[in-house]
């Protein structure tokens, strides 16, 4: 439900949340792009569209890890791609089998698929009656949401030190800056200190995406 | 730009990501630098995000119901809990704080 109220509280519509999450469907996107508008407005709308842009980039990675899993024809790949989330990757990677792998992969992406869409449409038709959103305070729900997607990323230094540097040019570049970019340039911490390797873990395949490195939470694309 | 096309354009632009990864040889991972940006990339981003979105209204920033309601959330993270109870959470935090006027 939270993705369709906080959606609709951040001005779009009942549609426009369930687009999202029928089409877009990449939990961490869809709030980054809600998240922008509501602070900015249709103004923001490009670093919105950056910030789902950039959030989504991780699915490219899963994408490579899957391709093996799914094998076949080009059209079971093209239905694999849009399953392809945290979950349903993270679930795959973890069975024993090939075979418990690609069943898996589709199982976890599909249910989460159904349930997500449901709760979005349900959420966002909530959120349409509850008027404002401060009184249920539905801000401090998506600050919540973001914390809760980035927590489980949080296991190694590079990881604490990326985050807290950039959760603080984020919040110095608020006032100077249109909503929006703060987030963007805070991104730009990840490229340096990820290029450069800097504060890395002691064993050198440490520093890899390891797939239990991804959310391991119930429900959430 | 309407919203519209905002939405449609950045819902796109993730499905195309989302393929562009089953066109890409696995031997990509193979290299540890990509790899790493792209996972320092999303911790960024959400962190970044979490920031802005319990700190700021529009350009200001602002101290209200939000940080605390936000200490919670992180309180039933390190105690393991779902994701929905962790929003919800914070949620009646925040909203509680303000009916019985303790915060903005």
């Amino acid at each position: 439900m939270s993705f369709g109220a906080l959606a609709v509280a951040s001005g779009l519509d009942v549609w426009q949340a369930c687009v999202l999450s029928l089409v877009m469907f990449t939990g961490g996107s869809q709030f980054a792009f809600t998240g922008v508008i509501a602070a900015g407005g249709l103004a923001a709308a490009p670093a919105a569209i950056a910030s789902a842009t950039l959030l989504g980039v991780r699915n490219v990675a899963y994408g490579i890890r899957m391709a093996p899993v799914i094998g076949g024809s080009i059209w079971r790949r093209a239905a694999a791609a849009q399953f392809t989330i945290d979950e349903s990757t993270a679930v795959s990677l973890a069975q024993p089998t090939p075979r418990a792998r690609t069943l898996g992969f589709w199982v976890t992406g599909i249910g989460i698929y159904v349930g997500w869409n449901i709760s979005t449409l349900l959420g966002a038709l909530l959120g349409d009656l509850l008027g404002d959103p401060r009184a249920y305070g539905l801000d401090a729900a998506a600050a919540a949401a973001f914390l809760a997607l980035l927590w489980p990323r949080l296991r190694q230094r590079q990881a604490i030190v990326v985050g807290v540097a950039a959760a603080v040019v984020a919040t110095a570049l608020t006032p100077v800056l249109m909503p929006g970019l703060p987030v963007l340039i805070a991104a730009v911490v990840a490229v340096v200190v990820g290029v450069f390797n800097w504060f890395a873990p002691p064993s050198p395949a440490a520093g890899f995406a390891e797939p239990d490195d991804v959310p391991e939470r119930e429900g959430l694309p | 730009m309407t919203l519209w096309n905002a939405v449609l354009l950045a819902s796109i632009i993730c499905v195309a990501l989302k393929a562009v990864g089953y066109l890409i040889p696995p031997k990509v991972l193979e290299a540890p630098r990509p790899a790493r940006v792209a996972d320092l990339l999303t911790v960024a981003l959400l962190a970044a995000l979490v920031a802005v979105q319990a700190l700021g209204v529009g350009q200001a920033i602002v101290i209200d119901a939000r940080l605390p309601a936000l200490a919670v959330a992180a309180g039933l993270l390190l105690a393991r809990a779902p994701f929905l109870v962790v929003v919800a959470a914070a949620a009646a935090t925040a909203a509680l704080l303000r009916l019985w006027g303790w915060a903005a």
